[in-house]
């Protein structure tokens, strides 16, 4: 599904992902894990098609085509959904009016008929409760004077509204108390189908207990430098990222 | 290259007799000596220049290159079906005046016997000026101001509501203003005096609008006077074609405990000069003024405001938004006094502007003038793009640059538009906003 090869990009002309490369097929969870500053998020932003980040090098293909050169909402059309670390509050914009046009933009691009309100209604109701998010919220503004667990629990909620084919959560869990990170876990656990795939960008393991990962990998210094299953979280747990930072920085040097 | 503004600042301003010559306008001998002395003032303040600090931005002297002349019917028949498209009040009264001229034939009046009185400015000085002369020309000073003096001295007809005491219409009443001649120049000075006395309640739709594309002036002053515990809730739409100058002054004077609901919304003309003052002039007065202005390519829009807290626990909430396309100017002014008695003052000011083009221009000054030391005065004033963050949000989603653009825009007229309370003037934000955001959104 997701094919990432020898990917190199930057912001102002600081390299931060240095010949990136991971291949996700569909039905897999894989998780992203790396200390502070390794370009997790940067690996989300240039994935979801922030502006602001240049690829300097490599390429990544999604169901075939390239994703680079995309527009963002071209992206999102084609079934990418990035879950925000900070999920931006817009004033004036009402959330259900937001979602029911991002929905039908997507629904097009499938081929499929747009919902009218009413069944948008029935679908939104359906899919809060698989959120345990408040219906209220959605008569506000986007994301606007929600907490910290209700934001991130939009940004799931979005994410089983749009239905995409590969979800990027960034750094979901941060910010997030056990209750409401379980909360989070259960939606995207009954969101998993044969036919999609999630990549968890994570600083912490303990999101992975309640999100079971097929791959996890960790990124160092812009570098996939050690892949493994489920296991290797809890060794990160465990034994932090200090072995694997040496060891790269003494790969580095040779 | 030669410095045109320079130039302009050299120019001579012309005398107002030359800018504007004929007689004064019609009225008793109290009227006319109130429009003599406007007269009079005229010279003394001469034509406002780019030099007067009150015009640093909003350049006149293009006007005097017009061939102005008072506006008079070039003969073109104004039907209702002219009229029709501009009609707002639902099932209210209207008063229509084409190219300054009352047409009751056009106009829906309150029958004989109704408590609301609506009609001619200039009919009700013929046949019952008493109640006028303590409020006509009283209210909006013209000692400083040019544009006034010219609308006092010279002003021909308006339009005279007067709501009695504890009478509550709910049905708005609309003043229609349509400028029709398609000979460019045409001058109307167009007065309104709006009295609202005490626990009485009104809402009132100031509508201007041209129906040619000739350059025009439309000089309006609007005069309220708001007894103890009235209420009026008013409406300004401008939406004049984009070669006409638009003057405007608005000056409502507040008694005790009564509430002014001011919208200004501006849209049309070449230029559009705003000028919304009020005057808290007793215990527990409270206004709101309200506003929003969408300048595109080629148009100047500027908004003076002054709210003078003169009386102890008054509250004023002013919020004013400025859409900017294309090569556009906006000017937002906002004056705030607070006389040495008026303890307990509760005044609020925010100015917003959203700028979506690099050779747009906004000039915005908040002005607080403070006397009195227990009270609590904010402002703010911000001129801004579109919050990047947030288009990709919405890009993010699915929506396309154009729709999140035009979502955010919307957000951020919205804000005004829902202090509106009319429905019908709502929905024709709604639609007049949606036509005019097409292509702002690139």
């Amino acid at each position: 599904m997701l094919e990432i090869c020898n990917l190199s990009a930057g912001v102002d002309g600081r390299e931060i992902l240095k010949g990136l490369s991971l291949s996700v097929a569909a039905g897999e969870v894989h998780a992203i894990m790396g200390p502070n500053g390794s370009g997790k998020s940067t690996l989300a932003g240039v994935l979801a098609g922030r502006a602001e980040y240049a690829v300097t090098g490599g390429s990544v293909t999604f169901n075939g085509g390239s994703l680079l050169e995309l527009k963002p909402e071209e992206r999102a059309r084609a079934g990418v959904f990035l879950a925000f670390q900070y999920p931006v509050e817009i004033p004036g914009v009402n959330s259900t009016v937001f979602l029911k046009a991002a929905l039908n933009e997507c629904r097009k691009a499938r081929g499929e008929p747009e919902l009218d309100a009413v069944e948008f209604l029935s679908l939104v109701r359906q899919k809060t409760r698989l959120l345990e998010l408040d219906p209220a919220l959605l008569s506000r503004a986007v994301n606007e004077g929600f907490s910290g667990g209700e934001k991130k629990r939009n940004e799931i909620f979005q994410m089983a509204i749009l239905e995409p084919k590969l979800a990027i959560l960034d750094e979901t869990d941060s910010g997030l108390d056990i209750d409401a990170l379980k909360v989070v876990a259960e939606g995207v656990n009954k969101l998993r189908r044969p036919d999609n795939a999630t990549l968890v960008i994570t600083h912490y393991q303990r999101l992975l207990n309640y999100i079971i990962p097929d791959f996890v990998h960790v990124l160092i210094a812009g570098q996939i430098v050690k892949s493994g299953g489920k296991e290797l979280a809890l060794e990160l747990e465990e034994r932090g990222y200090d072995w694997l930072l040496e060891a790269a920085a003494a790969n580095e040097k040779t | 290259m030669m410095d045109t503004r320079k130039q302009m600042e050299d120019e001579p301003a012309a005398a107002p007799d030359a800018f504007f010559p004929g007689e004064l306008g019609p009225g008793p001998a109290w009227l006319q000596s109130v429009r003599q002395r406007a007269r009079g003032r005229l010279g003394q303040i001469g034509f406002p220049t780019v030099r007067d600090e009150e015009w640093r931005f909003t350049n006149m002297a293009p006007l005097l290159q017009w061939p102005l002349h008072a506006a008079q019917s070039d003969g073109r028949p104004i039907g209702p079906a002219e009229v029709k498209p501009f009609r707002l009040a639902g099932q209210g009264h209207c008063l229509v005046f084409v190219d300054g001229f009352f047409r009751p034939d056009l106009s829906v009046l309150p029958g004989r016997g109704a408590a609301l009185q609506a009609g001619s400015l200039r009919a009700q000085l013929e046949a019952n000026p008493r109640e006028l002369e303590q409020h006509l020309g009283c209210h909006a000073g013209f000692d400083t101001h040019y544009f006034t003096a010219l609308n006092t001295a010279f002003f021909q007809d308006g339009a005279f509501i007067s709501v009695p005491a504890d009478a509550i219409i709910e049905k708005p009443v609309q003043l229609l203003y349509l400028a029709a001649s398609g000979r460019p120049g045409a001058a109307v000075h167009a007065r309104n005096l709006i009295l609202v006395h005490g626990g009485g309640s009104l809402k009132v739709i100031e509508t201007y609008a041209s129906l040619t594309e000739a350059a025009h002036l439309t000089n309006a002053v609007t005069e309220v006077s708001l007894g103890p515990g009235a209420r009026l809730e008013h409406c300004r739409l401008q939406n004049e074609n984009e070669r006409a100058f638009h003057v405007a002054a608005v000056q409502a004077v507040q008694g005790r405990g009564s509430h002014w609901l001011s919208h200004s919304i501006a849209t049309g003309a070449r230029l559009a000069r705003n000028q919304i003052q009020t005057l808290l002039n007793a215990e527990g007065a409270e206004a709101i003024l309200n506003g929003l202005f969408l300048a595109r390519d080629g148009q100047l829009m500027d908004h003076h405001t002054v709210v003078d807290h003169a009386q102890p626990h008054c509250e004023s909430h002013e919020f004013y938004h400025g859409i900017l396309a294309g090569r556009s100017h906006g000017v937002f002014n906002g004056k705030i006094f607070v006389r040495p008695n008026a303890q307990k003052t509760n005044a609020k000011q925010t100015n917003r502007n959203l700028v979506l083009s690099e050779n747009a221009v906004m000039d915005t000054k908040p002005q607080l003038e403070i006397f009195a030391d227990d009270v609590k005065c904010t402002h703010g004033a911000t001129v801004g793009q579109l919050n990047g963050e947030a288009l990709f949000y919405l890009r993010s989603r699915g929506l396309d640059a154009a729709q999140a653009r035009r979502l955010l825009i919307r957000a951020f007229a919205d804000g005004v538009v829902e202090r509106v309370t009319l429905a019908p003037v709502r929905e024709h934000l709604e639609q007049l906003l949606t036509a005019r955001f097409q292509g702002l959104e690139r």
